[in-house]
């Protein structure tokens, strides 16, 4: 971890050479009441760290269960009286690493919303007895105790902990008012999605190779992102993104010091918000990792990253956009390219919903370059939209299982509608949604990003991103023809009634993508509640 | 919320399909009573949309039985409904095609697993929709609805269809689908126009637009015309966005197939009127030569492929082509007279066309196959049915004294002050119209009986069974496969038809005085003046 320990080297480095007032040594007391849902999240979790030491095996589950649902509810009341309350232009805290503003308070709202479905999906055990964790991850996969933990019933309830350490470098991560908090903020939400990619119960050999995968080229993407803020530290004296965004008015500095290093940055954080053509690992990581965990991922992580890209791009190269904008109007285009075309060609569920989800990524990141209040407040409302049609998504997926788990084939998919008509619906529905179909929120969430794109001359890139959208509807349209229009194999999947958590996680994907695609206004004025702090 | 007086019936028209489609779902466990009460919901809204009709002031507002209440007040969205004669007589003949089209598909046999309750249930739910859509006078609801009504077309060919469903199904809504998507960057494009100049907040109102957008430069008005047009020239369907429709007519159930081309290919047409001309009139006026290319194209490529087709399904879909091609000529030749003659021809385009669908779907019921070349001579067997098959060709080649000559004719003469060449060769179009239509009856009616369809070998294929009824079996020899003549359901189904062809051939006046007014505020807003002035009527624009 080479990465990590350099990381910390120049955060306790970079202190006292950044022009920055001299830190006060008394935490202000309103000042901790904004970051409350952070830190009720990272005290939940190291409090599920204490749980796995010390209670007896079979009060794990139980226990971490409710301590997650509880610490996600407090952050949630946490953060709703805050609100009542906030400052309009956001306030900084903690040393002024974390700037808590309109955008991060709607993306922490939208992260706890998310990750309350994501632990539902991840503590259900109805689906697969005993849950989609492996029961004793240490034991190699293929060995006769191997097999013999398949029908054992506990898991491995870390998951839990590292769920909500996840959840908060994600916050953390999106309201860091820095590069480096950024940088430590991404670690941790990285290390332990890495860790819990590699617990599937079944398929184990996959689900490890895909940890390994994630691990592999994050901490590639993890050091292009170090690099960046290196050379950007060379370039204005500071980490912080206001000072950045100071430092390129007007200045005689270095251009190739803020582009080069600007460029690594963002290719950093293009490859955790899965943007084509950094998506390599996107496909393979959800289809092996378990899930739950695949849920976690695409809905949550996606939130975070394109947090981080909006509030980067917005705070600190708003002034430098002509010279850089162009590159990502190609990154977009890409995107959608790979994420329509290749998703075409996929027989796997899961993997069809990831190449879908690069698709998405570049029409966000239409939004993301749209530097207005409107790209904001779109892009905003595009990923509360998307996450929890993705959440449900993958809930459904969770459900259609043969004897060797989950049945992601397309071909097994086949006359699923005649067996289930319930859950085939379901899943057209959220298809539709994902497809961007009126009275959905796919469509108001497409609209709102276009119709800001077009109002800051973006016209053409809407017009291929429409296409794209277009083409990308075909595979989902495939999947629709196969559940309903096609005969079902005689010895085809099942679809197992899901227990109390599931069926709740998959309501909540599902009801809040048809509320906010019939009623969209309250949501809309909240994601337009106000700018980022340092604009 | 406001409203203008009887926009109850405008609520009520949207509303009552959809009880009933959710009706007809709940009650989808019993076959006969999900059919009776789906027959019962599409006649009170024929019912209703006459109420409607009469309701209408022909010479009073624009818009009339207006509603509209907030929807997503960020984006100046609302959901708002209210016709004009345009909209009134599709909605009127979509009131009419439905029951009769729930009474052709009263015995149609389903695909196993499916449920007549189901079928009817999402006839009606498309109902609604297709209503819904020519009502919207908000751009951005009619957007939604123009892409929502796709979805209960596809399920009703891909669940209910032929052999290639699947791929018909699947080929009609991404057709459609990407010319919606594109005709939204046009809307969007619209909005972001009408946030300029009212300063600050946008607006989708179908007016407010029309006033505040249509005077932009040529070269904005030319993208957003083509962003609009290509979804409306897909759906309509204009040569060479037309493809998918032969597939889908051919896949789809007849009922079906008649709303695919009675009602939901109207839509275009009907867009080109209400979107095109009123808020891009610089654009249309410099694209003419464009689609006018198109239309005849159509008409050309539509009536040579129809007399090629050896199957009668895709026959159908090949006449709509050339049929659509002349409405767009009316439309794009700017005078009131040939715009006139268009609207009328899309109400009687969807009664004649809509008419051979079901006559064919009774002959393909009785013969088991779609082939023309599996028949022959079947008047002998059938001579109520020959006859009808009879009416509906000629209606549909506009034989005079149907309701069709008087559209064609006023399209043609109303055209050609403005666009003679094209008229002349559109001309061509009706010669031969009468040897597409005179040939298919030939070759399925006339001469001797012989096809596999009406002779049986024997042991052969099943004999075609018709449920019974008023039908009098004739067998002229003994091999012969057993087949009935029209039965009394058949002959209430097309009944109505036979009259209103009959009927507004003679006296077309109920239709002309509802669409006239709204002709004529749409020739008004395209900024185009009548190329003849006509001493009985002349265009007055405020």
């Amino acid at each position: 971890m080479s990465v990590m320990s350099s990381a910390l080297f120049l955060a306790q480095g970079g202190g006292p050479l950044a022009p920055a007032p001299a830190p006060e040594f008394s935490i202000d007391p309103p000042a901790l009441t904004a970051v409350w849902p952070v830190l009720i999240v990272l005290g939940a979790a190291c409090v599920g760290v204490l749980f796995e030491a010390f209670l007896p095996r079979h009060q794990r589950w139980p226990a971490q269960v409710i301590l997650s649902l509880l610490a996600l509810a407090g952050a949630g009341v946490a953060l709703a009286t805050y609100l009542t309350d906030a400052p309009a232009g956001g306030e900084t805290a903690i040393f002024d690493a974390l700037v808590v503003d309109r955008p991060a308070l709607f993306l922490w709202g939208t992260l706890l919303a998310l990750a309350l479905g994501s632990v539902l999906l991840i503590a259900d055990r109805s689906v697969e007895p005993g849950g989609a964790f492996v029961a004793t991850a240490a034991i190699r996969p293929g060995t006769v105790q191997d097999r013999a933990q398949v029908t054992a019933t506990g898991m491995q309830t870390e998951v839990f902990p590292l769920t909500l350490f996840a959840l908060g470098g994600m916050m953390i991560f999106c309201a860091s008012n820095d590069l480096l908090t950024m940088f430590i903020a991404l670690e941790v939400l990285s290390l332990p999605l890495y860790l819990m990619c590699g617990l599937a119960r079944r398929r184990r050999l996959l689900s490890q190779e895909a940890a390994v995968k994630y691990f592999l080229l994050g901490a590639f993407a993890s050091a292009f992102f170090l690099y960046g803020v290196a050379l950007l530290y060379g370039y204005a004296g500071s980490v912080r993104l206001s000072e950045i965004s100071a430092a390129t008015a007007g200045s005689d500095r270095s251009d190739t010091l803020l582009f080069a290093g600007m460029g690594l940055l963002v290719v950093g954080l293009l490859f955790k918000a899965s943007v084509g053509p950094f998506h390599t690992w996107t496909p393979d990581v959800y289809q092996g990792a378990p899930t739950p965990i695949t849920a976690f991922m695409a809905a949550c992580t996606k939130v975070a990253a394109f947090g981080g890209i909006l509030r980067v791009l917005q705070v600190a190269f708003e002034s430098t956009s002509w010279e850089w904008r162009g590159v990502l109007w190609g990154v977009a285009i890409v995107s959608m390219v790979i994420g329509a075309i290749l998703g075409l060609t996929q027989t796997d569920v899961k993997r069809m919903i990831a190449y879908s989800s690069v698709a998405h990524a570049g029409f966000l990141l239409i939004g993301a370059i749209a530097l207005t209040e409107k790209g904001l407040s779109a892009t905003l409302f595009y990923l509360l939209t998307y996450g929890f049609t993705t959440l449900a998504a993958f809930g459904v997926v969770s459900l259609v299982r043969d004897g060797s788990g989950e049945a992601t084939h397309l071909s097994q998919w086949a006359g699923l509608a005649k067996r289930s008509p319930l859950v085939a619906g379901v899943f057209t529905f959220i298809l539709l949604a994902l497809a961007g179909i009126p009275l959905t929120s796919g469509f108001v969430g497409k609209f709102v990003v276009f119709e800001a794109a077009i109002d800051d001359g973006m016209a053409p890139l809407v017009v291929v991103a429409l296409i794209a959208s277009a083409v990308a509807a075909f595979f989902y349209l495939r999947v629709i023809v196969l559940m309903y229009f096609s005969e079902p194999a005689a010895d085809g999947p099942t679809v197992t009634v899901p227990g109390a958590f599931t069926t709740a996680a998959i309501t909540l994907g599902v009801l809040v993508t048809l509320l906010l695609g019939l009623a969209p206004s309250f949501a809309l004025d909240w994601a337009a509640g106000g700018v980022f702090a340092g604009r | 919320m406001t409203s203008s007086s009887n926009s109850w019936l405008l609520a009520a028209l949207l509303l009552l399909p959809l009880v009933g489609a959710a009706v007809v779902t709940g009650l989808r466990g019993n076959d006969r009573v999900a059919k009776l009460t789906a027959l019962g919901f599409s006649l009170a809204e024929f019912a209703l949309a006459i109420g409607a009709w009469i309701a209408y002031a022909p010479d009073g507002a624009r818009i009339q039985q207006h509603f509209s209440f907030d929807w997503i007040p960020a984006f100046g969205v609302h959901i708002s409904f209210g016709v004009d004669g345009i909209a009134l007589v599709m909605i009127a003949v979509i009131g009419l095609l439905v029951p009769l089209v729930i009474g052709a598909g009263w015995a149609e046999k389903l695909p196993e697993g499916r449920t007549a309750g189901g079928f009817f249930a999402l006839i009606l739910l498309e109902q609604a929709l297709t209503v819904g859509v020519f009502a919207a006078t908000d751009v951005f609801l009619f957007y939604v609805l123009f892409e929502i009504m796709l979805i209960p077309m596809y399920f009703l060919i891909g669940s209910y269809g032929g052999a290639r469903r699947q791929y018909a199904a699947v080929k009609f809504f991404l057709y459609s689908f990407l010319g919606g998507l594109i005709m939204l960057a046009s809307v969007i494009a619209l909005y972001v126009m009408s946030a300029d100049e009212l300063g600050g907040q946008g607006t989708f109102d179908w007016a407010t637009l029309v006033q505040t957008v249509s005077d932009a430069p040529l070269s904005t008005q030319i993208w957003l015309f083509l962003g609009f047009f290509i979804a409306f020239a897909i759906k309509a369907p204009l040569v060479p966005l037309h493809t998918w429709l032969p597939d889908a007519t051919a896949e789809a159930p007849i009922g079906v197939a008649v709303l695919l081309v009675g009602i939901l290919d109207k839509v275009g047409t009907f867009g080109f009127l209400r979107y095109l001309l009123p808020l891009f009139p610089a654009a249309s006026e410099a694209l003419t030569p464009l689609v006018l290319v198109l239309a005849v194209a159509g008409v050309i490529y539509g009536s040579l492929l129809a007399v090629g087709q050896s199957d009668m399904k895709r026959f159908v879909a090949y006449v709509s082509i050339a049929h659509f091609g002349f409405i767009a000529l009316g439309i794009f030749a700017f005078s009131s007279q040939a715009m006139t003659g268009s609207v009328t021809y899309m109400v009687n385009h969807s009664i004649a066309t809509g008419m051979l669908i079901l006559v064919i779907g009774m002959v393909i019921a009785r013969g088991g196959s779609s082939r023309i070349a599996d028949y022959g001579g079947m008047a002998k067997l059938t001579p109520l049915l020959a006859g009808t098959l009879l009416i509906a060709g000629l209606a549909s080649l506009s034989l005079p004294g149907t309701s069709s000559f008087i559209s064609e004719f006023l399209v043609l003469v109303g055209s050609y002050p403005n666009a003679p060449v094209y008229t002349i060769i559109a001309t061509v179009g009706m010669v031969f119209a009468a040897l597409y239509v005179l040939w298919l009856y030939q070759r399925i009616m006339q001469g001797p009986l012989r096809g596999a369809a009406l002779v049986g070998a024997t042991g052969g294929a099943a004999p075609a069974t018709v449920e019974g009824g008023g039908g009098v079996a004739v067998a002229t020899e003994p091999e012969t496969k057993k087949i009935l003549d029209l039965n009394s359901r058949e002959k209430w189904v097309l009944a109505p038809l036979v009259l209103l062809i009959v009927g507004l051939g003679l006296y077309p006046k109920p239709v002309l005085a509802t669409v006239q007014p709204s002709v004529d505020a749409t020739m008004c807003a395209a900024g185009q003046t009548d190329p003849v002035q006509s001493a009985e009527r002349q265009l007055q624009c405020p």
